[in-house]
């Protein structure tokens, strides 16, 4: 009998503390499978946010660091100056990455550090109780907007990879989900594309992921994946925003 | 020698921190203690620059020069603002080609040197520090002549190479002018506007 | 062949990072420690080093903080209001153990203060300036020599014990030029850095993480940080006592006050009167016991700091007698002049009727 379905090595045989129906779990095992396929399990080094996914490194099956909340991408600059050899990825929640790391985001881009950054936004604070995220949308009931996310108040949410894309230092940058097999391969191909230029020296690569929190939308997780699809593209439209390895 | 206390101020541009070093470098070379500090942060960028020399036989306790045992003055405000730090019976070389008011300070050996006009004459303005200089060092020969112009050659970038030998120059005419001026004669009448006599 | 240089404070720690295998630089420019950042961009990629000017000081150190991780040597300087911004990294890098060299050329605070020399920060680096129960080495050097020679001392004690060692020097030391050499010395037997993520090649993956959440786990890792202390007081205290055997008076001074207060110690034993000098090398772990034995039998203690008073409370700790302690301290960026500290000398020995020969 063939094999057609395994965990891949580079994720731990171990429950995880994520909620039921969170993304976390997929975006996990999407780079774990990447890791594998790529061969590098044995030179990379993962950097675990502060946020939901703070545990990462109970869960990957290969070295990983911990990091001051938003700090991530400085840690990344610092290993992967230190050590060209190794490849470097940075894993950041929205609150982590774009509110209280913005800056460091920000400038590991516009530097063009040779790392990899993968971007789970969810749109809302899983960790501290389900407050607002500069990513949540307009309207969007939170903890902190309990009237709903107000533009007038809150400000509208930030388009990261948008954001990101402008700059010359960055080489590669996709939005993604996962609420189908075919948003899946999608996102798990982005992943493994970031990485293969990452260990070909070409670059910053940016992934950031539509990823649902059922727990603090307060919804289904199938009713969360829906709301992905109708509502949540709409502010942040999937697909490739830049690459630039396709010119050739 | 014991120990030589040295505040050298002008304005940004002047050279001051080069001649600083330069003396500190000197010093180093011919196995003296040293050390230098200079000014920072805003008051090097266009208002008063000054920086603290001190050549020793022994070893030195503090670098922060309070009493300095000689001043050398290369503009107008660098005057008024050390002219009463200088011990008694200090030295003040003052660069009388921009110091036109007469220093205050009745207890000190004051000299009088018009820097700014040597070094024009030289054909290089930026190197009226060097002037003041040599004749800093006619007065206190607290290093050879000698070393300082092997200290130019070492501290002074490749790229800037060409300009050894009009800073070298600059130092002699300095040196030259003071002991030249020495005589008591040429001296007081050369004090006078300075409100000597 | 080590050649004596001429070169200031801060330049002469950069170079010194640098002859104890520090390829890894990561600052964001501050006055007064400028020449840093300025001398590391030139200077690092001559020796495949990786210069970085961050974006703020948080990301200094959290560059630092990654590559400390990875087994590499590590620094970053700064001054007051910047290492203020690297309190939490700080507390990571302790709560995480990794070997790591923070330097604070101090300036007047508080707030943007202005950037006049000053001892303002010794408790931020002697108490710890971020969260939590951890402790630094705290070096405090007072000549460009001593400089350079400390950063050979904090990269060893950093690897030594796991754990991020402070040099902290008032703004004087990091502009003063004064010869310099620099000879390298041997590490002896450091500990191999075999938790660092070097990718898991042939062994379990490591982790590096300060999160602990078990029962009574928290508690043991600080029980076991706090045994790494304990050790670091046992082995690593530093000072300087000079002619304080018999002293009536004894100065307390460090860095470049401890210069000023030098230079009277001559003066006064010409005119008979026995001053002696402590100088504590180590703020943290601090000298209380030499201070305490240095301090027996003389009448009173003079500390001398540029500070409203900071090191003088680690003082009254060693001598737990406050009425033998005088404070001289000057804050606000301003320097100590020597006629200050005579004048509060003068006083004592009036007060005191203290007899010179």
């Amino acid at each position: 009998m063939t094999k057609v379905f395994t965990r891949p090595y580079s994720l731990k045989d171990v429950e995880t503390h994520y909620c039921g129906g969170c993304g976390h779990g997929i975006v996990h095992r999407l780079i774990a499978d990447a890791v594998d396929e790529l061969g590098i399990r044995e030179r990379v080094v993962g950097i675990a946010p502060v946020g939901c996914a703070v545990l990462a490194y109970d869960y990957f099956n290969f070295d990983v660091c911990e990091a001051a909340h938003g700090r991530a991408p400085a840690v990344a600059t610092g290993m992967k100056r230190a050590r060209p050899d190794l490849i470097i990825f940075a894993y950041q929640g929205d609150g982590d990455l774009a509110a209280i790391g913005m800056a460091e985001i920000i400038h590991a881009a516009n530097r063009g550090e040779n790392i990899s950054v993968f971007f789970v936004n969810n749109a809302v604070y899983g960790m501290t109780g389900g407050q607002m995220a500069p990513t949540t949308m307009i309207g969007q009931k939170t903890e902190t907007t309990p009237r709903g996310r107000l533009m007038e108040q809150e400000g509208s949410p930030i388009r990261v990879s948008e954001l990101l894309a402008q700059f010359d230092g960055v080489k590669f940058v996709e939005r993604c989900t996962i609420t189908k097999p075919k948003n899946v391969n999608r996102t798990k191909a982005a992943i493994t594309h970031a990485l293969r230029m990452q260990i070909e020296g070409k670059g910053f690569g940016f992934v950031e992921i539509l990823s649902p929190c059922p727990t603090y939308w307060g919804l289904q997780p199938r009713v969360a994946m829906k709301m992905i699809e109708e509502r949540m593209i709409e502010v942040f439209p999937l697909g490739q925003l830049k690459d630039i390895e396709e010119k050739k | 020698m014991a120990e030589e206390r040295i505040i050298i101020a002008g304005f940004g541009g002047q050279g001051i921190m080069f001649m600083g070093k330069l003396l500190c470098y000197a010093g180093m070379m011919e196995d003296r203690h040293v050390t230098y500090m200079p000014s920072y942060g805003a008051e090097v960028r266009g208002g008063t620059a000054y920086c603290n020399v001190i050549i020793s036989s022994e070893e030195i306790p503090s670098p922060v020069v309070s009493d300095p045992t000689a001043a050398i003055i290369m503009n107008m405000p660098s005057l008024a603002k050390f002219e009463a730090a200088v011990v008694k019976k200090g030295l003040m070389v003052v660069n009388s080609s921009l110091v036109t008011r007469a220093a205050k300070r009745k207890d000190i050996e004051l000299i009088p040197v018009p820097a700014t006009s040597i070094a024009d004459r030289l054909g290089n303005t930026r190197v009226a520090n060097m002037v003041a200089l040599g004749g800093f060092l006619a007065k206190r020969a607290v290093v050879d002549i000698a070393t300082v112009t092997a200290a130019i050659q070492e501290i002074l970038p490749a790229s800037r190479s060409h300009l050894i030998e009009v800073n070298r120059q600059a130092i002699a005419e300095g040196k030259i002018y003071v002991e030249a001026h020495s005589s008591a004669a040429i001296w007081s009448k050369l004090t006078r506007g300075f409100g000597f006599a | 062949m080590s050649r004596k240089g001429l070169m200031c404070g801060n330049e002469a720690m950069a170079e010194a990072a640098i002859t104890a295998g520090c390829r890894c630089y990561f600052g964001y420019p501050i006055t007064p420690q400028n020449e840093v950042t300025a001398y590391m961009s030139r200077r690092m990629p001559e020796v495949g080093g990786q210069f970085v000017q961050s974006e703020s000081e948080v990301a200094a150190i959290n560059m630092v903080f990654g590559a400390a991780a990875i087994g590499a040597r590590a620094f970053t300087s700064s001054s007051s209001p910047g290492i203020s911004l690297m309190q939490e990294g700080i507390s990571y890098l302790a709560g995480n153990e990794l070997p790591s060299v923070i330097v604070n050329i101090m300036r007047g605070g508080p707030g943007l203060g202005n950037i006049g020399p000053s001892q303002a920060d010794y408790f931020q680096a002697t108490r710890g300036g971020g969260h939590g129960d951890y402790r630094t080495i705290v070096l405090a050097p007072a000549s460009v020599q001593e400089l350079a020679d400390q950063m050979f001392l904090a990269f060893d004690l950093a690897d030594k014990y796991r754990n991020p060692v402070m040099v902290i020097a008032d703004g004087v030391l990091g502009q003063i030029v004064e010869p310099v050499e620099f000879s390298p010395k041997e590490t002896a037997n450091l500990p191999k850095k075999d938790w660092a993520l070097t990718g898991c090649s042939g062994r379990a993956p490591n982790k590096i993480r300060s999160l602990v959440l078990g029962d009574n786990e928290l508690l043991e890792h600080n029980r076991k940080l706090q045994a790494k202390y304990r050790a670091m007081e046992e082995s690593e205290i530093r000072y300087e006592s000079l002619e304080t055997d018999g002293a009536d008076i004894i100065l307390v001074a460090y860095g470049s006050p401890s210069r000023t207060c030098r230079s009277l110690l001559k003066k006064y034993r010409q005119e008979g009167y026995r001053i002696g000098l402590f100088r504590p090398i180590t703020l943290w772990p601090f000298p209380y016991k030499a201070l305490a034995e240095a301090a027996h039998g003389s009448r009173m203690v003079l500390v001398v700091e540029m500070s409203a008073g900071q090191l003088v409370e680690d003082v009254r700790l060693a001598l737990l007698n406050d009425s033998i302690i005088r404070l001289l301290g000057k804050p606000g960026g301003e320097v100590i002049q020597s006629h200050e500290v005579q004048s509060e000398i003068e006083k004592i020995i009036e007060e005191f009727k203290i007899k010179g020969r």
